[in-house]
């Protein structure tokens, strides 16, 4: 009993109501988050329109075997994560704990391949502001604008990645706590939307940006 | 000008009557309404004014065929509205094909306008009334905005591209220009005016300027073309690595890639800066980029000479010493 | 809660004496309180964004305009823009009235999230600082607008600054939005319907969805101007390859909403004060909530109307033209509702009810010349003039700032427990219409004459409306330091209020004034429809006792 008391905030009736609200705040903040990447989405659509081939071109100088193992390994991330709820709601703490860890793996090793593939670019000079170059040089300026947002959008991901990182160190310091039960889970549940979305983010990014005309 | 406390602008071309009319109408709404909302609080002020400290208000709260009425009745003076409206601002965008055309270059902070015969103006554009007059005109750094309160016209000038602006002026005089996009620190001070002369009066002023006469735009263009070595590729019998370019203004071009598009200023212009976004069929995307090396004048130069160029006969009035299909040669 | 007017003292356990000490107020999750942490700052930025405007119209006054340079002009009323827009008007009504009063309106204890409101403020305030450092470093000269490529690569100043401010404070307006509207789904009394709740909810519920999708947008559009100005990205500037039109797109599509933003709550203070005033239910209710749907939903939609002359399409400017006339529909239909509310009321002339009828004429008139704007043909020739400003400051002055005025003389009692002195509120009622509309309307005749805007010096025949319009001005600021001065007074000094004086419908006259820190003692369980005098036993009740007192409260003094 004081279990739950200690759970259900002061300015809550109940608990069902208290989880109402978390989920409801939760998927709001989606639709923010959905805006926002929308703007950057719209900028690349407008550009690329303006310039198709050049960002055909420039995306070739991504590399698509490293975006394709990435998509792979938030794809698995997303089902660890998935299973964490599940567990969460099934009460089986260990479990829950193991998957949130293999999660957060799967996480690290995305940034980690992420960071490696940044090095690749900055070493060929196709990070915008730090010495950039392209060639033919009639195409370095919508390049430019490829690799901005290329980076712009990859960088707000990652970001939304090293957030989602930290939520899960939390999850995971109070799974080892037992704190989620089938009572009470809904702080996972809820990280478990966020991280989906951060995958689902992903999925967009990765055709738009790695496979134009690659069949080309 | 008229002394004394002017309170309606000077009325000075054909839209200016349609404007003023619609301003008149637009009035007479907002007006009925304006009253109807602020004499009707008054009348409610006395009529309904709480005569003890207990009274209450009827009980009437909902009339549905009341909420429908004045959704529609509103909305059918908007419909009139947006009409009369939409047809001034298509007409403002239907340049007549004899229009005169003179190319304004907005910069900070300052307009640079120039005839295509040549005589070039600062913050001044003299014109003749009666006649149908387009601007063309391009920005060498930021928005800007050529605004003549008297015609009851404005357009923004865009850097990047091209727009345009067409007037008949109907009355005589002198009016102010404006900048009227915000455009850095002396963006009050980039304004200028606008003479309307008589006809006569204007083709005198219109061949001053220079011993000579002025030099036309087209011819100006003609010899950057050839100082740039534009002729040593873009050669008139396509034997060249690039595209003839006779006749090609207001045509359609046909790309690689099966695309076709209208050459028309904007086409032209991108050709100069960013010519691989665009390339011909047949052709290599051989031509070198011009970006940064013409100015805003320059471009607007070799527009009117590719425009001349054997262009459609109902171009601008191009005098004789505009180049008229020379063979691009020294 | 004795409804008798003689024995009326402040309740003994209430928001304001719960705990005392600066801790107390800065880290407090009580909804009550981090309003007024809002009120604070609001007022502050209000004052730095009123100076600004002085000094702009005091420059105006000659047409050389020598009293600043044209570098410090350009500067004042880009800052007076960003300070308004972003920092007192957007937050105003939501931050202050709305986190005050919706969980009390919808018989909660708090908001969904307390302590992300806390948040939301130190956002709100972390951004103001950060603009007021790039205002007080020298300043922006972009105006508020940040055209490009002008503000991405041409301007001096500290654009990206000012920029970051913004979006910072972004989120502040984001978490509050998320707050609202979840609070509103989920944490209503019982018997608390969605067409039971009053209309100042409903209005908050359609802001913050605009809250909610507008503002990542402009949070990107900024934050491309920022990069285009720091690794010279061409997002925006034609020589780089960019495309100036499209900040247009992206700014105005969130500022446009923002607009609406800035008025909705207004409206539904208005939709408050009028019932309240007049005795008389809210003139179809269901309409009213509805049109403020309406008003969010196509607000989003008519962006373009600010571009017309920007080498729109055609078919672009007929579209956005035609939405513009049609999100005018809904604004028409609350005017004509609050009117029907009236008549036939039993209307009485307290302050707040003079402000909500000083609201809904100069609304009407802000709102009559939007229909000018919105027409294509007008708005070629008075786009980008005093016209414009006219129009907006009509609604946003006349309209919002009068609409946050009435708010927080009705909600004054319940805010503080105390009344202020209605003599001298209504007086300075008065100074601000007169002041307000001799430096308004004149400048709607200077736009059509052609006056731009965003000009330091201007040609000799515009002088005589300028000055004009300068008077205006110094009654305008004489006006709005009165209330100021009265309501701290009334703090100390003023009579106590008890918990229902006007007395008004809602559930938050429900409960004590100052209310307890939990709101309501006990639960309430709503039973009755909103604005509903007659149908009220308890209300009709409490007019007999004030009719029959000594001092009846609801008469003034």
């Amino acid at each position: 009993m004081s279990e739950s008391e200690s759970i259900l905030r002061g300015h809550f009736r109940d608990l069902p109501q208290q989880r109402a609200t978390a989920t409801l705040g939760m998927w709001i903040f989606m639709a923010t988050e959905i805006m926002f990447f929308g703007g950057l989405f719209l900028t690349y659509t407008v550009n690329r329109a303006a310039y198709p081939g050049i960002f055909a071109e420039a995306s070739h100088h991504l590399n698509v075997v490293l975006g394709t193992v990435n998509t792979a390994v938030l794809i698995c991330s997303s089902m660890t994560m998935a299973m964490a709820v599940y567990c969460s709601h099934k009460g089986r703490q260990k479990a829950l704990s193991i998957y949130l860890i293999l999660t957060m793996i799967l996480g690290l090793g995305f940034l980690g391949i992420k960071a490696a593939e940044w090095t690749e670019h900055f070493q060929h000079h196709l990070v915008p502001g730090f010495n950039f170059q392209f060639s033919p040089a009639a195409a370095a300026g919508p390049a430019q604008l490829y690799f901005s947002l290329y980076f712009a959008m990859t960088g707000m991901h990652a970001l939304h990645m090293i957030i989602g990182l930290g939520i899960l160190t939390f999850l995971l310091i109070e799974s080892f706590r037992a704190r989620y039960t089938p009572e009470y889970n809904t702080p996972v549940e809820l990280s478990g939307i966020y991280w989906h979305f951060v995958d689902i983010i992903w999925i967009y990014l990765f055709p738009l940006l790695y496979l134009i005309d690659i069949h080309k | 000008m008229q002394p004394g406390l002017q309170l309606f602008p000077d009325s000075a071309s054909t839209f200016a009557s349609s404007v003023d009319w619609l301003f008149a109408y637009l009035m007479a709404v907002s007006i009925f309404f304006g009253l109807l909302i602020c004499l009707g609080l008054i009348y409610i002020a006395f009529r309904y004014h709480r005569r003890a400290p207990d009274e209450v208000g009827a009980d009437v709260h909902s009339s549905t065929l009341l909420e429908v009425g004045w959704m529609v009745v509103p909305f059918l003076l908007c419909l009139v509205m947006f009409f009369w409206g939409a047809e001034i601002y298509i007409a403002e965008r239907q340049p007549p094909s004899q229009a005169m055309e003179v190319y304004v270059v907005g910069k900070q902070w300052m307009w640079k306008l120039q005839h295509t015969e040549g005589r070039k103006e600062i913050n001044e554009l003299h014109v003749p009334v009666n006649r149908p007059v387009k601007l063309v005109m391009a920005s060498e750094d930021v928005i800007h905005d050529f605004y003549v309160p008297a015609f009851r016209l404005k357009e923004d000038v865009v850097p990047g591209r091209y727009t345009t602006l067409w007037f008949q002026a109907t009355k005589t005089g002198q009016y102010h220009l404006f900048c009227s996009q915000y455009c850095g620190t002396n963006h009050a001070l980039m304004g200028g005016w606008v003479y309307v002369m008589e006809p006569a009066a204007y083709e005198a002023w219109l061949g001053g300027e220079s011993a000579n006469g002025p030099v036309s735009l087209a011819a100006g263009g003609e010899q950057l073309f050839n100082s740039l070595a534009c002729h040593t590729c873009h050669q008139p019998d396509n034997k060249g690595r690039g595209p003839s370019l006779m006749g090609v203004y207001g045509s359609t071009v046909k790309l690689e890639g099966g695309q076709t598009v209208l050459a028309d200023n904007q086409y032209i212009r991108e050709s100069i800066l960013q010519p691989s976004a665009k390339i011909v069929e047949g052709y290599q995307p051989l031509m070198p980029t011009f970006q940064g090396l013409v100015t805003e004048d320059q471009l607007l130069q070799l527009m009117a000479y590719v425009k001349s160029l054997g262009a459609p006969a109902t171009g601008p009035s191009v005098p004789a010493t505009a180049a008229k299909a020379k063979p691009a040669a020294k | 809660m004795s409804s008798s007017a003689q024995t009326l003292a402040l309740p003994r356990k209430n928001y304001l004496n719960e705990g005392y000490g600066v801790k107390s107020w800065l880290l407090t999750t009580d909804h009550k309180r981090i309003a007024l942490l809002y009120l604070v700052v609001v007022t502050f930025f209000f004052f730095v964004g009123g100076f600004f405007a002085v000094l702009i119209r005091i420059n105006l006054l000659t047409p050389a305009g020598t009293f600043v340079s044209a570098e410090t002009y350009n500067r004042l009323f880009t800052m007076h823009g960003i300070t308004m827009v972003f920092f007192f008007l957007i937050p105003s009504i939501p931050a202050v009235l709305g986190n005050f009063l919706i969980p009390m309106m919808i018989g909660a204890r708090d908001l969904a999230f307390p302590r992300l409101n806390l948040l939301s403020w130190y956002i709100y305030v972390a951004g103001g600082l950060f603009t007021l450092y790039s205002q007080l470093a020298g300043g922006v000269d972009t105006g508020w607008t940040f055209y490009t490529p002008l503000s991405s690569v041409y301007a001096n100043g500290h654009v990206v600054a000012a920029a970051l401010g913004i979006f910072i404070t972004g989120f502040s307006s984001i978490l509050t939005g998320l707050n609202f509207i979840v609070t509103i789904h989920t944490m209503r009394a019982p018997g608390m319907t969605w067409f039971r709740l009053p209309l100042f909810v409903w209005t908050h519920y359609a802001t913050s969805v605009i809250f909610i999708l507008g503002t990542p947008v402009i949070a990107i559009a900024i934050a491309l101007v920022a990069m285009e100005r720091i690794f010279h990205i061409g997002f925006f500037n034609p020589a780089w390859g960019g495309d100036p039109i499209l900040f247009q797109h992206l700014f105005w599509f969130y500022s446009h909403p923002a607009v609406y933003i800035m008025i909705l709550p207004a409206m539904g203070v208005v939709s408050e004060i009028v019932p309240t005033f007049a005795r008389k239910r809210l003139f179809g209710y269901h309409f009213v909530a509805a049109a403020s749907f309406g008003i969010a939903v196509i607000g989003f939609l008519v962006w373009g109307h600010h571009m017309f002359v920007s080498s729109e399409s055609v078919y672009s400017a007929m579209s956005f033209s035609f939405l513009s006339y049609l999100v005018a529909i809904p604004s028409a239909v609350k005017v004509f509702n609050w009117m029907a509310t009236l008549y036939k009321g039993s209307v009485s002339y307290q302050t707040p009810m003079l402000y909500a009828m000083g609201f809904i004429g100069l609304f009407v008139i802000g709102g009559l010349t939007g229909l000018f704007l919105a027409c294509l043909g007008m708005d070629v020739h008075v786009h980008d003039t005093y016209f414009v400003i006219a129009h907006f400051h009509y609604i946003m002055v006349g309209g919002a700032v009068m609409g946050y005025m009435g708010g927080l003389h009705y909600w004054w009692p319940k805010i503080s427990g105390r009344l202020y002195s209605e003599s001298l509120a209504k007086f300075a009622a008065l100074v601000l219409f007169v002041g307000f509309n001799l430096t308004f309307f004149p400048q709607f005749v200077l736009g059509y004459m052609g006056m731009p805007r965003r000009y330091h010096s201007y040609p000799p025949e515009f002088q005589v409306l300028n000055v004009m319009s300068t008077a205006g001005a110094s009654i305008l600021g004489i006006g709005y330091l009165l209330p100021m001065a009265y309501f701290i007074w009334s703090m100390r000094y003023g009579p106590i209020a008890g918990p229902n004086p006007w007395p008004a419908t809602g559930l938050e006259w429900q409960t004590s004034s100052p209310p307890p820190p939990e709101n309501f003692e006990v639960t309430p369980v709503v039973t009755w429809e909103p604005y509903d005098f007659s149908g009220r036993p308890d209300l009709m009740a409490e007019l007999a006792a004030q009719a029959r007192a000594e001092r009846p409260v609801s008469e003034g003094q």
